[in-house]
């Protein structure tokens, strides 16, 4: 398939469409005005200096993103399909934070931390479910999720017996804005968390070969002794993990949790944001770090359209054209096209020379 | 062009990069004839059928067609099709979902609509003429492999067919189902169809064949007639010269038929795919399971290995019980397992050389605790010489090597984790000749330091080259052990066809 | 021995095993509810109703299973359906200059609007499926995500085009709301005055389309050129299918099923709005699954995929009726049921396929 033997940079060609995406971004901005990227430290409510402007909040709004995406790329390389549960699920983790958060008196510490590890644990499970249909009745992931999908929600709404309760208190605050004294928001400090808990997992562990292998090859990673179906449904697992620090940060955000709204059509951001890393979407090799430039470029694009006084409905419908625009960038046939063409201009080139020579 | 000579071909070459796969090949069919068309692997068989049927294109030579004044180009199956020449390939391509008639007419028909009764009813005549025992309406996945074989050809034969090409079909079938298939083959030699019939089995050759061409390492040997060529001398055609080669190994080779301490024993043991039975491997030994394909061999070490579910059985490793019921487990016991099927389960492709190197002892290190970069990357410099791995660079994804590459890649990555038991399911297959008589020089020489290694192959003749032990096997059941004097061709055939008695 | 066996049962293809559970449990479960909750479920309009709330799902998921017979996906379908539906409103309210334009130059009267206002429906909805298919044919691109592009197109284009919802001017919805009355399947309310059944327009255009497709997907080639290509792309290559196009026109197909979708989803409700069609992508791909399509291709047909869809409005009923009235119950047991099919198929062609072996 990839036959490109240059080995160094080539190997990271796939983060160019992403990091194209984002340069555009930026040009674009830039001549339509630099102001864009102005960032200053202004106070917030509570008197606290905080850091503010678009890059500030290109960098905040896609923290929810940035998380899911990482775990869908797992998922994406594992099985060979995407999750599109992981809105409803980050839901019910939120409601499950609410839930705890809401069985204590007052808000401590402690609590929040008990509330943090159970909604881990609840998504965990149903990432569990999600996984075993997947791991061991062999369904298509897309169909399997789409069980958690069509129910997840309402699943979350009858966790908190039908109401959306309000959660008011510093440390959620602290989770959904910014840490006393420190001026840069907490969402993009847990991104930085989890970007170090994935980098380390794969320096100390196997998981990105046993990950890749088994998307690649199943059978060939199954009879060197991988656990292909344990590989399947861990991956699933830790998607579950990134959906409950998403749903967390959506809840913190707003203080309160809205089973409808809450990380509203994030699955199909997060798979987008997957395909425009330049992952496969049908397995095997994944670049995280690809993903992640993709959410981002999202998010830049998302804020680009909002500083342009689009208004937020109409965003969609320029994303798409954006999408396809990229897609289309990246599709083989575009590639195979254009290598063609560029393998003439060099021919022509070379015979112009060796005319000139002769 | 001769009335009765449907094709011919003159001259053909073929270059891959770095190899000569077909040099000055000529080939003649004419109408009516079964003509076989033989050699070892690599020697070329199925280059000169993807030459012919469009998949290559041809370097040199020239390709003609009765009923077609000029040379011809061929530049794809399609354009081959409308040639006159079909081709059933050994993978079946028929859509599995869509029933036999369907299968039979899609793609063909004219017009914008399906006459069901109609095409169902063609089928069903065009089944009963052939005598394939399916039904029109059956969606071809619950056919048998050798019927959905025969809806191929039948569709192939159907359209105005003046060659069919038969690319080793009888591999996946019982002796029931051949009989059916040379039944059939008979019918269309009959109605003036030209066949050429890839196969490795002699047997099947001297049973339906008129005439024989003969490639080695992509050269023309000859066109011979069945009856004026012996056995024997077709076989000592088809390896050539590798018989001096035999020799020479032979002569490296300790009398390992002295039986030494055991290092692995079955006793019962079963998978989901194969019957109980009992087997054990000496220190240093290789042996051997031998039978046709489908004769259970290749199930019998995947049992060993816990390649399927294992079923029952007892097993000791070095006196030692053991339990080995998944991959890891067999692992763990210091076993190793080059699969039959490279593409399916062995090369993870997209991943690099040395990804691919270091997997199995990876995984024997477990999951928490990965191989250093520097390190794998010397592993995988250390065994890409000593195998003389021909990459471009440990970085290069493993599916854009030649096969023998990769399957000594896939050697590398057995070799690394130091096995005291080696299983090798089919190690040379479709590997080129000169890469082959390395890998079984490794063999002789690993055993030599103390390595068990169990040894699968097609071919006999390396069996006999490489293994102390044969173990013979038929319709799934161990029906002989061979060892010392034993060890001949014609004792090891009989054996596997059943007529092997007298001997014991 | 085995051979012989086989011959002896009727041979039945997949497609045919999974719409037939499909049926089987539908007729089921609706005996079923009859027997428990009797009352609403015996009157024949308890089932027209769900015609006609359903309508346009049937439409759209006739359209998804094509294209997931083919192995491909179109989750563009609920925002085409949606864009249609206010667009058409829109004309119908002679919103949109250009039209009040032409059928003012062509001397139309406000009739005419209608005539418009499908032509517009079946022009967008050929126009995704035309540059959907093309993308995913000839360029090759995965189709979830031209698909989701294409979805997030349709429904921000709702907002640009109208940020208010609009309702159709009563004139002409009258018109187009005229019901079907049979008097012979009517029921008694509860004075004792038979309530004739009533079935809209938009009802016999989807039984209409499920007809069509029915047919296209039996017996044309084309149509079984979808099942080839979803079966091994491949295999229908070297079979001399034409890939590509096959490709293309189950896109285009679909998208134009789409468009016919959002004209009956406006001749139902009457509204544009951007919330139109939630998730109907999602609801007409989980009709398709009930209705035995696999997502992975080759299987599938537009009968099951009709039982499909009255499974699971059924199943919302039923749940309604059984006095689970809080809101959450209805898409929990959606989920469940959808489960239960899930596993249902997967175990029965695991079973299927080992026996064969």
């Amino acid at each position: 398939m990839n036959k490109n033997k240059r080995g160094g940079l080539s190997r990271y060609s796939q983060l160019l469409v992403p990091l194209i995406a984002i340069l555009v971004l930026v040009i674009f901005n830039l001549i339509r005005d630099p102001s864009f990227f102005s960032v200053g430290l202004t106070a917030n409510n509570n008197g606290d200096p905080v850091l503010q402007g678009n890059l500030i909040s290109i960098l905040n709004g896609a923290s929810e993103l940035v998380i899911l995406s990482m775990g869908m790329t797992l998922v994406t390389a594992a099985c060979g399909g995407q999750d599109i549960s992981v809105g409803a699920l980050a839901a019910i983790a939120g409601s499950v934070f609410v839930k705890v958060l809401k069985s204590g008196g007052s808000i401590s510490p402690l609590l929040v931390l008990g509330g943090f590890l159970m909604c881990c644990a609840v998504a965990m499970v149903f990432g569990a479910f999600n996984g075993s249909l997947v791991a061991f009745f062999n369904i298509q992931p897309m169909i399997a999720t789409l069980i958690l999908f069509t129910c997840g929600r309402s699943i979350a709404y009858w966790i908190n017996g039908g109401a959306t309760p309000t959660v008011a208190s510093p440390i959620i605050n602290a989770i959904g804005s910014f840490i006393p004294g420190v001026p840069i928001p907490t969402p993009i400090l847990i991104v930085l968390l989890m970007g170090g808990l994935f980098a380390l997992l794969f320096r100390f562990t196997t998981l990105g070969l046993y990950i890749q292998s088994v998307g690649i090859n199943q059978s060939a990673a199954r009879l060197n002794g991988i656990n292909a179906v344990g590989i399947k449904l861990l991956s699933f697992v830790i998607l579950g993990v990134c959906c409950a620090v998403a749903g967390m940060i959506g809840v913190s955000r707003l203080g309160l949790i809205n089973h409808e709204t809450l990380l509203i059509n994030i699955e199909m951001d997060a798979i987008l944001a997957v395909a425009i890393g330049g992952n496969n979407l049908g397995g095997g090799k994944f670049k995280m770090i690809g993903s992640v430039l993709g959410a981002y470029a999202i998010q830049a694009l998302t804020i680009t359209l909002y500083a342009m006084k689009v208004p937020s409905t109409d965003v969609k419908a320029y994303k798409a054209v954006v999408i396809v625009l990229l897609v289309v960038m990246g599709s083989p046939v575009v590639k195979e096209a254009a290598d063609r063409v560029t393998k003439r201009i060099r021919a022509a080139r070379r015979s112009g020379t060796e005319k000139e020579a002769a | 062009m001769k009335e009765d000579i449907v094709l011919t071909m003159r001259g053909i070459c073929k270059i891959f990069p770095g190899v000569m796969a077909l040099n000055d090949v000529d080939f003649t069919l004419r109408k009516g004839e079964i003509h076989a068309l033989m050699g070892e692997n690599g020697a070329g068989k199925s280059t000169l059928i993807k030459v012919l049927t469009g998949v290559y294109p041809k370097d040199a030579g020239e390709i003609r067609v009765d009923g077609v004044e000029e040379a011809i180009t061929i530049r794809s199956p399609q354009e081959a099709q409308n040639y006159g020449i079909s081709t059933v390939y050994q993978e079946i391509s028929l859509c599995p979902n869509l029933t036999v008639a369907e299968n039979m007419f899609i793609g063909r028909t004219k017009g914008g609509t399906v006459n069901w009764k109609a095409m169902e009813k063609r089928a069903g005549e065009l089944l009963d003429s052939l005598g394939i025992p399916a039904r029109p309406r059956q969606q071809l996945s619950n056919c048998s492999l050798a019927v959905q074989q025969m809806v191929a050809i039948a569709r192939a034969v159907d359209t105005d067919c003046k060659v069919l090409i038969l690319d080793e079909p009888t591999s996946s079938l019982d002796d029931k189902e051949v009989e059916m298939l040379f039944r059939l083959m008979r019918d269309l030699k009959a109605r003036g169809v030209g066949i050429i019939f890839v196969t490795h089995f002699l047997e099947q050759v001297y049973e339906v064949s008129d005439r024989i061409t003969v490639l080695r390492n992509g050269e023309l040997v000859g066109e011979f007639e069945v009856e004026k060529l012996p056995q024997v001398q077709l076989v000592a055609m088809m390896i050539g010269r590798e018989l001096e080669n035999l020799s020479v190994i032979k002569k490296e080779n300790p009398s390992a038929a002295a039986k030494k301490e055991v290092r692995y024993e079955a006793k019962q043991l079963s998978s989901t795919e194969s019957r109980p039975f009992d087997f054990y491997i000496g220190k240093g030994e290789v042996n051997g399971f031998t039978g046709l394909l489908g004769s259970g061999r290749s199930e019998s070490v995947r049992a060993i290995f816990g390649a399927d579910p294992v079923t029952g059985g007892e097993v000791t490793m070095e006196g030692k019980k053991v339990r080995i019921t998944k991959p890891l487990d067999a692992m763990k016991n210091g076993i190793g397992y080059l699969p039959e099927d490279r593409k399916r389960d062995g090369i993870i492709a997209d991943l690099s050389v040395r990804d691919n190197i270091i997997l199995a002892l990876q995984v024997l290190r477990g999951m928490g605790h990965p191989i250093s970069r520097a390190k794998a990357e010397a592993f995988a410099d250390e065994y890409i010489k000593a195998l003389v791995i021909k990459t471009a660079s440990t970085e290069t994804p493993i599916g854009s090597l030649s096969g023998g590459n990769q399957q000594k890649v896939i050697l590398a990555r057995w070799l690394l984790t130091h096995p005291k038991y080696l299983i090798l399911d089919e190690p040379t297959r479709g590997i080129d000749v000169g890469t082959k008589t390395e890998i079984q020089k490794l063999v002789l020489k690993l055993a030599e330091e103390g390595m068990s290694v169990t040894f699968i192959s097609s071919e006999i003749e390396e069996m006999l080259r490489t293994c102390s032990r044969l173990i013979v096997m038929r319709d799934r059941n161990i029906v002989g052990e061979l060892t010392g004097d034993e060890l001949t061709q014609s004792h090891v055939m009989h054996t596997i066809a059943g007529g092997g008695g007298e001997s014991e | 021995m085995e051979e012989k066996g086989k011959l002896r049962r009727e041979p039945i293809t997949d497609t045919q095993l999974l719409m037939t559970i499909t049926v089987c449990i539908f007729i089921g479960m609706y005996i079923l509810a009859i027997l428990i909750w009797g009352g609403g479920f015996k009157k024949p309009q308890m089932l027209f109703d769900m015609l006609n709330d359903n309508a346009y799902l049937v439409i759209i998921s006739c359209g998804l299973t094509i294209v997931m017979i083919t192995g491909s996906i179109d989750i563009s379908v609920g925002g085409v359906t949606a864009l249609v539906a206010m667009v058409g409103v829109m004309i119908l309210n002679g919103n949109l200059t250009l039209f009040n334009g032409l059928i003012a130059a062509l001397g139309m009267g406000e009739g005419a609007r209608i005539v418009f206002a499908l032509l517009m429906s079946l022009l967008i909805g050929l126009a995704f499926g035309l540059v959907q298919g093309y993308l995913i044919a000839h360029l090759e691109i995965q189709p979830f995500i031209i698909t989701l592009a294409g979805m997030f197109f349709a429904r921000g284009m709702i907002t640009i085009i109208s940020v208010d919802p609009q309702k159709g001017p009563q004139n002409l919805m009258d018109i187009l709301q005229k019901r079907i009355e049979m008097a012979w399947l009517g029921s008694p309310n509860k004075k004792g005055v038979v309530i004739p059944a009533r079935m809209e327009i938009g009802v016999v255009i989807a039984l209409v389309i499920v007809v069509l497709v029915y047919l296209l997907l039996r017996s044309t080639k084309l149509g079984r050129s979808f099942y080839a290509v979803g079966g091994n792309r491949q295999s229908a290559l070297m079979l001399g299918v034409n890939v590509r196009r096959s490709r293309f026109m189950a896109h285009l197909l679909c998208g134009l099923l789409s468009g016919i979708a959002g004209f009956v989803f406006m001749m139902h409700t009457g509204a544009g709005n951007a919330t139109n069609a939630t998730a109907a992508e999602m609801n007409a791909i989980a009709s398709s699954i009930i209705g035995g399509t696999l997502l992975t291709g080759g299987v599938g047909n537009v009968i099951g995929t009709f039982f499909g869809v009255l499974t699971l409005s059924t199943i919302k009923s039923i749940v309604t009726t059984s006095g689970l009235r809080d809101p959450w119950w209805q898409s929990i047991t959606t989920g469940a049921m959808l489960c239960f099919f899930i596993l249902l198929q997967s175990v029965v062609l695991m079973r299927k396929n080992k026996r064969k072996k």
